[in-house]
Formats: structure tokens, sequence, C-alpha cells
């Protein structure tokens, strides 16, 4: 296992932000190991390693990577929602000095659903079928506040009002399936804010929705978050949301941080090459018109361990020799006009371009 | 849900009306002279007159059914071939002690196959799942008739706990009101004679109970699998909700479903086996009777029982659509 | 908005990256390799053929001839003579060697297990791809059938049908048969109505097949699977339904046949003093039930593309 670095220049540990404001959660060093039973070895794979990130007030910090990145992973290791078995969580997680990663369960059920809220993918296998939506809220408000039946009934149907469902008294009692997708990721939506955490992690909130409903709920999310100054870490692998909404992105590839920047430096400035390479395969409605787009060559499959070397290395265009060592480190950007708490994780940064 | 029950009882006419053609034909084609068949002992030629006149028999089949048609809507479903009995009345006399086998073998099989299935997919993998699935394997591997003996060879010849056979001690003065020998107890607060009604019950109880509890246990554990990895028992726990709420409202109020409908196709298994439970428990319900009447082939009542069977089994299986409908919003609105 | 990389699988739990199917291995092979290494399987199947080899090498394992009673046997009312160099396992109430009804007993219950299922498979499958290939009324008139033969506890239904032909090995045969067609008859339909939605079978008639070639080519050989396991789990349960029989008095109406529902209920009466006599044959229906019950389950979930592990 990896040793918790010591917080040092080159460490992963505490990158320094432009906020003065102290973090909310400061995830340090987090790995997480799926063990498997195999015959008669066991197998093991390490699906987050050594990622550290902060979410202040009031501020979105988003995770992107493609699936099998480790990203999801990460949220549910945070909330403790992994399967019971068959994994292996190590580093720390502060949540305003409490370790989330090593709380008592029963603290960790009380902070859960009050102090900080998950937002899942799915709205229609995320809601219980045959329970009223109504009762699915109140029975979190009622489980934190010790509101009474009809004091938690008022508040779900206040939130119902806020997160823009129309005829909120009459939907308490109707059942997730009477929904439409976005009607029911708005009632995800409500459960979650139902206790003003302070922290959500909402987890692709928006992919399972239709297009045209994906920037209602995006824009919703972010309008409730700032002006509630709750914090929040949004798992996407959409660029598009990234640069709605968010103030500071987390890059993952293949379990590790590979890149990490405010949002504006990000998009201006990206250095990983994996991360330059996600956004020349975004069409710009501000670019040339006969565009073409760079797809990123290979499948998030074609990996290599990080223990011994870059694991993008054998989808990178600049990849080479240098790249085939086992301790890159998240180090900041040495490159000219870098914003301070600019991470990366690469040998060959990218050129930075002029505009 | 008004409607929803009016289409559920329509589904169920046609299929009681084929069962009556079926039934009708089939006593047609019993080998020999039909109004033999259906007097059995107690035919005499002029026994045969008499029923050829009342039943049609000389008449075209069309006439004849008929006349069978009338006497099943007006509930005359002819008498018993060896002790005259009227049909109808012999099972409406006998009904309650079968029912009241049935529900205690339900209530055996649904207040432990539930637990047990819960627990065995909470902890699948564990030395308590694999015996659950063992056992469940055996339950439904042995012969009912088989079991009940070895019950009762056990636990009421060899250990003396229970009684043997019967309903009640005879030595019980008791007085009965609605043949349901424990509720009469309790309605007439007589304590020793319900007690020892049920007391009566535990051993053919258990005999008849043990392949639905195996089918009700691998039903739950399956179910619950399932469930518990449905993304919204994460988003309840994601909410920190107590770990009572979860399991409830959560993973058993979605993962009984299938179990529900599982117990009403239970009503036919259970009726067959009360034919072989009550002959070996001596218990005069409907079963000891339908076996009495298959050995001595007796027409009339296997006829009348085959489709008293099927009413109740199609009454008891709208039933649990209807309860279903109740606890799945789903189905209410489709 | 752009989404710009794979989404992510819809499954949001996340899960250990498990061991990649490897390309080309056909559902058959990968069910067989499946089935080798499922202990449920290998008990099963054991079982199963010790319960064959004892039925066909009856006459061989047998020292006496079933049925026949043994002159100067020493059956009493109150007892009969325990195992003895002779006859390992005493003999039956009715002074035959025990041992040898027993094994003749796995002969009877193959022939009208194995029988009485292939007539029910037959009809139930006609019924099925009737209404599963036709659909419309044909589908409709087909299923009331079906609901019809269900209606009925498959015990009276047995017993209606053996009533009907008197008292006969195959009576009891076509009785136990009867109660099989609807069970096949559903699945069948089922299966077929599942297969004839999917994306292949639609991909198969847009290319211009004719109707009967998608589904007799394509339909009915990819719902055999689960008629296979259920197949395999009726006979099992087939072999306690003849003991059934036996007991209702309806069995195969020749006092000399070796059957193990007989030897059971013959039993009975000696239940207090010779149990064994008993126990015996409700162990073995009981352990080939059991068999054809594990081996039925593990086909089932090694056919299961679901739960491929």
């Amino acid at each position: 296992m990896s040793a918790v670095a010591p917080a040092g220049a080159a460490g992963p540990a505490g990158p320094a932000t432009p906020s003065a404001e102290p973090p909310l959660l400061s995830v340090q060093d987090l790995s997480v190991t799926f063990t498997a039973r195999r015959g008669s070895g066991r197998s093991e794979v390490r699906a987050v390693d050594g990622v550290s990130f902060d979410v202040r007030p009031g501020r979105v910090m988003a995770l992107v990577g493609e699936s099998g990145s480790g990203k999801s992973v990460t949220s549910l290791a945070l909330t403790g929602l992994l399967p019971a078995r068959g994994n292996r969580v190590e580093g720390r997680a502060l949540f305003a000095g409490e370790d989330l990663l090593t709380v008592p369960r029963a603290r960790l059920a009380d902070l859960r659903g009050r102090e900080l809220a998950m937002v899942f993918q799915d709205p229609m296998s995320s809601l219980n079928p045959v329970v009223p939506v109504g009762l699915q809220i109140t029975e979190v408000v009622r489980r934190h506040t010790g509101a009474g039946r009809a004091a938690a009934k008022e508040r779900a149907v206040e939130l119902l009002g806020r997160v823009g469902i129309p005829d909120p008294r009459r939907r308490v009692r109707e059942f997730p399936h009477q929904l439409s997708g976005g009607m029911r990721q708005r009632v995800m939506i409500a459960i979650a804010l139902a206790c003003d955490p302070r922290l959500v992690i909402a987890d692709e909130p928006t992919t399972a929705l239709d297009v045209t409903i994906q920037a209602q709920v995006i824009d919703l999310l972010s309008t409730l978050v700032r002006e509630q100054g709750t914090a929040m870490l949004l798992i996407t692998h959409d660029l598009g949301v990234v640069a709605g909404v968010c103030d500071d992105v987390t890059v993952m590839y293949a379990g590790r941080v590979v890149e990490q920047a405010p949002r504006r430096e990000l998009f201006a400035r990206p250095r990983h090459r994996y991360t330059a390479g996600l956004l020349a395969s975004v069409p710009r409605l501000d670019g040339p018109r006969p565009e073409r787009l760079t797809p990123i060559p290979g499948t998030p499959r074609d990996v290599v361990a990080w223990s011994e070397a870059c694991a993008f290395a054998p989808r990178c265009t600049a990849g080479d020799d240098a790249c085939r060592r086992g301790d890159l480190v998240l180090a900041p950007d040495a490159g000219a006009g870098a914003a301070p708490g600019h991470l990366v994780r690469c040998v060959h940064p990218a050129p930075v371009e002029q505009p | 849900m008004i409607r929803f029950i009016a289409r559920r009882l329509l589904l169920v006419v046609p299929v009681l009306a084929g069962l009556v053609v079926l039934l009708f034909l089939w006593v047609r084609a019993l080998p020999g002279d039909p109004a033999r068949a259906l007097l059995g002992q107690r035919a005499t030629p002029a026994g045969i007159e008499a029923v050829n006149e009342l039943y049609g028999f000389d008449e075209p089949l069309l006439v004849q059914f008929g006349i069978y048609v009338r006497q099943v809507l007006t509930g005359d479903l002819g008498s018993s071939g060896y002790t005259g009995e009227p049909v109808v009345a012999s099972f409406v006399s006998r009904f309650p002690a079968t029912v009241e086998l049935t529900l205690a073998a339900l209530v055996f099989a649904v207040g432990l196959g539930i637990p047990l299935g819960y627990l065995a997919a909470r902890r699948a993998g564990s030395w308590l799942d694999g015996l659950t699935v063992g056992g469940s394997l055996l339950g439904v591997v042995v012969p009912v008739f088989f079991l009940a003996y070895l019950l009762k060879l056990v636990f009421a010849q060899w250990l003396g706990w229970l009684p043997t056979d019967g309903r009640q001690d005879v030595r019980i003065d008791a007085t009965h009101v609605t043949d349901f020998y424990v509720l009469d107890g309790l309605l007439t607060r007589e304590w020793d004679a319900a007690l020892d009604a049920l007391v009566h019950l535990v051993l053919p109880g258990l005999a008849l109970g043990t392949i639905p509890l195996a089918i009700v246990v691998r039903i739950t554990r399956a179910s619950v699998l399932e469930v518990l990895g449905e993304d919204f028992v994460r988003t309840a726990e994601s909410k920190g909700l107590a770990a009572s709420v979860v399991r409830r409202r959560h993973v058993l109020r979605n993962a009984l479903l299938p179990v529900v409908t599982t117990i009403g196709l239970q009503t036919g298994l259970l009726l067959s086996g009360a034919v072989l439970t009550e002959s070996v428990f001596a218990i005069n319900g409907i079963g000891s009777y339908l076996f009495t009447a298959i050995s001595q082939l007796d027409y009339a009542v296997l006829q009348g029982y085959i489709l008293f069977i099927a009413l109740v089994y199609a009454l008891v299986n709208l039933t649990v659509d209807v309860l279903y409908g109740v606890i799945d919003p789903r189905v209410r609105v489709s | 908005m752009t989404a710009v990389l794979p989404p992510p699988a819809a499954a949001g739990a996340p899960s250990a990256p498990g061991p990649v199917d490897e390309p080309g291995v056909s559902l058959v092979r990968g069910a067989w390799r499946r089935l080798r290494r499922d202990p449920t399987a290998i008990v099963g199947a054991v079982l199963v053929a010790a319960f064959l080899l004892v039925a066909l090498a009856a006459p061989l394992l047998a020292g006496y001839e079933p049925g026949r009673a043994l002159p100067g046997n020493g059956v009493t009312p109150s007892s009969v003579p325990g195992p003895s160099p002779e006859h390992p396992l005493g003999l039956d109430a009715s002074g035959v060697d025990l041992l040898t009804q027993l094994v003749y007993g796995a002969r009877q219950s193959l022939v009208i297990g194995v029988v009485s299922t292939s007539l029910g498979l037959a009809a139930g499958m006609a019924l099925g791809v009737l209404a599963g290939a036709f659909g419309g009324w044909v589908d409709v008139a087909v299923m009331r059938v079906v609901d019809i033969m269900l209606s009925i506890p498959s015990l009276l239904l047995a017993v209606s049908i053996a009533a009907l032909l008197g008292q006969s090995p195959i009576s009891v045969m076509l009785a136990i048969a009867a109660a099989q067609v609807p069970i096949f008859a559903r699945l069948l339909r089922g299966s077929m109505l599942a297969q004839r939605g999917s994306d292949y079978v639609l991909a198969a008639s847009s290319l211009g097949l004719r109707h009967r070639t998608v589904v007799m080519s394509h339909v009915l050989p990819n719902s055999l699977g689960p008629v296979i396991v259920q197949a395999t789990l009726v006979l099992g349960t087939a072999i306690i339904e003849v003991a059934a029989l036996s007991y209702l008095g309806l069995g195969d109406g020749n006092p000399a046949t070796a059957e193990w529902g007989r030897l059971l209920v013959r039993a009975q009466a000696r239940l207090q003093s010779d149990p064994h006599l008993a126990l015996l044959p409700g162990a073995c229906i009981a352990v080939t039930a059991l068999g054809f019950t594990l081996l039925g389950e593990s086909l089932r979930e090694a056919l299961d593309p679901k739960g491929r592990r």
C-alpha cells in the first residue's frame, strides 16, 4: 500500500488554491482496492490510487474522467456506500475535521442525508418504485430533524416547489413511475437538499436524462448550491457540464489524478496530454466551421500499471521512454504563467497555446 | 381499483366456463355407463333410471350440457355414489377443517420462510445461507405423505409430544360455532379447546407447509438479493436512514412482491397436499373426503370437488392479484 | 452540452473489474465450463448417474425376481425378516427381497419419469410453439386451455386422467404428463415471445427471411435452454408424483410391479415395528428427486447469461 505522503511541495496533499477559506472536505491520498477471490488465488484491482482534492464551501469541484477512471468509486468510498466486502479503502477524507473513512457507522449515518447528501445518476432506479415520492423526502427530514409528520410533509411540499415541480401538493402523493425523468431527478435533488446539507455529491446527475433536460437540472443544482453556500462535488464525464457550473476541476485517469486546476485555467492552459486530448475532442461553437475533432486514440482499456509507467502513455502522442518510470508525481505546473494550484502529472506537458 | 378488480374477475369467468365444459365431457367419457358411474355403489335399475332422467343422459349431448349448466348454476352438484351425501353439503361441512389446516401450513411457510430467506440473502455465501438453500432443496424433494408419516412416527408415536390424528381431543367437550376449531375455542372462550385444536394442527401444518416453506425461502432469498443490488437501496442508505427503515420500507416492500404472487400459486399445491396430509392425520376435511372419493372412484364427488377447488383457487389468486395491486402502485395504473 | 467521453456504464454500482468473458466462447461451451466447476452440479450429476446406473443394471444388481414373494419367507403380521447374508436389506412386507424391489423400483421410476416427461414435453411444446409462433387468437385460445389446466391442482388433474383410463402403467404416465403440459406450454410461449421481440429476430425478419424460417431456426433453438432446465426439474417431480398416485391407489394396477411409492404405502402399517421398510424407499425417492433438482438448478444458473461470473 502507499503510505500517506508527507506533506511537501511535491506531495499530492494539500494543493494550494486561490480561495482562502479552509476546505470543507479534504480528501487526502484516497485509495480503493477491490479484492476478489478467484479460484485459489486472490486478485486485486486498485480502482482509486492516491487521490487528493479539496472542496470548499460555496464552490463546485468537478471530478472528470472516463468510465473506469475511478471517479464514481471515489464518491462511494467517501460516503461509505461501497459494498461491505471485497474492497479496501485507505487514506483520509476530512469532512469538517472528521475523517469520513474512519468515523463509526452510526456517526456516518447521522452525517449522511443531513450534512452530506448524494444525487445519483439514474433517477428511475434510484427512487423506490413502490413508495410515494413525498415519503421518500419526509423520511430523510424526519430522520435528521426530528420533525413531526405534518411538518415534514410541509417541508416536502416546499422542497418540491423549490426544485421546480408544479403542483407539489398533489405530486407528493405520486409514485416515481408517474413522473418524467427530469421530474424524478428534481425529486432526487429535493431529497438531497432536504436537510440543507453542507456538501452535495452529485454522481453523473444528468447522464440518464434527455439532452434538453440536462441543462435545466444542472442549472437548478448550481443555483441551489450557490444560494445556500453549499459545497458540491460534481462527478461527470461531460466537459460541457464542467464548463457551465464548476469552479475547480480534477481530472482522473485510471484511478489517479492527472491534472487539477481552477476551471478557467484548465480550459485555457491544459497541460496534461489527456486533458488536452479531451478538450480537443469537444466541438467548439466559436471555432472555425469545418473543424476536425481530434479523438484520443485507443480506449481506456489500453492502460499500463501506474507503478510501471504513465498509465496514459500507450494512448499518448508524446509518450516515449521517459514516461516509463513508476514514480510520476502530481506536481505544480512549472510552465510560464501557471496559476497557483495547477497540478499536473506529466513528463512532457502539452505546450501552452498563446492566444 | 374497482375496474382493476372487475377486469381480473372477467378473466376468471372463461376459465371456469371451460372447466365446466371439460368436467361435463369427462363424466361422459368415463368407462361404462355415466349414470352407473355417478351412482357408484348405489346403482340400482331404478336409480339409474332416475339419474338418466335427471341428467338427461338419453337426450342429445347439447341438451345434457344445458341440464348440467343449470344444475351447476343452481348449486346442485349431485350426491356421492357411496354415501348419498349431497356433494355441496359435504364440501361446505368439511371445508373449514381444510381451510384451518391450509392456513396453519401457510403461516408456517410464510412466517418462517420470509425471515429465513431474508437472512440468507443478507448473509449470502455464509453457512447460514448454505444451510437454508440446501434445506430448501431437500424440502421440495420429500413426498408430502412420506414426510407426514415421518413426523407422525417421530413426534406423535415415538416421542408422544403431539397428538397423532384428528382435529381435537374427543374428550374435550367443545362448542362449535364456525367449525374453525381454533376460532371456535377463542369465540366461546374455551381456551383449552382452542389450544388443543392448535396443538392438533402442528404436525399436519408442518407436513403440508414444508414444500411451500422451501419455495417461499427460495423466492424471498432470490428477490431480496436482487433488491439489495438496486440503486434505490443505496439511495436509502445515502440518506442515513435507520437500518430497520431501509429493511422494511425499501428492501422488503419491493422484495416481497414476487413472494406474494408465489403464495397465491401455492394454493393449488396446498390443496393437493391436503388430500395426502389429511388422510395421514385423519382430519375430516375435503382432502380426506377426496382421498376416499379417489380410492372409491366416486365420480360425482370428484366432478363437484374439482370444480369447487378450481373456484377456490381462482378466488384466492384474484385476492392475491388485488393485494398485489395494493402494494405495487405500478400495477394499478397499467 | 456535449458528451465527449464514452458514457459510463448505466449500472451505477461499482463493480470490481471481473474477468472478461473470453471472446468466441459460445453459450453452451461457457455453460459446460461453469457446470464442471459447480459443486452443486457435480453432486446432482453423480446422483443422477448413480440412479441411471442402478436402473439400467437392475437385473445384475438384484439377486431375485421383483414382485415374487419368496416361499417360506417368514413374514408375519407383526414382523418381517431383517438383513441376512442372502438378503442384505431383509424382506419387504410382501415377502420379497427388499434390495431387489428397490433396484427394480429405480427402473420403474426411470421409465415412468422419462416417458411421462417426454409426453408432457412434446404436448406442452406443441402448444407453446403454436401460441408463441402464431400469436393472435391462436395464442389466446391456447393460453385459455392452459389456464384451465392450471386451475386444477396437478394432482387432481392426474387423478381425473387416471380415473378415465383405469389402472395401467400407461394411465399413470399420461396422468403425470398431463400435469406437465401447461408448465411447458407456458414456458416455451413466454420464452418465444421474449425472443420474438429481440433485436436479432427483427434483424433476421428484416433480411426477408420467411416467418417459419425465423421461428424454426432462430426463435425455437434460443428458447430451448429454459425448457431443458425445466424438463430436468420436472423429471424429479414426476418421480414424487408417481409415489403420490400409488398412495392414492391409482398406481399401475399390477401389484407385482416394484415401485417405490407402493413400497412406501405398504410399509405404512409396519411403521412402528419396521420403519426401514418405509424409510428406504422414501429415501430413494427423495435422493433421486434431489439429484434431478440439483442438476436442473445448476443447469439453469449455468445457462443464464446474467449469472455468468
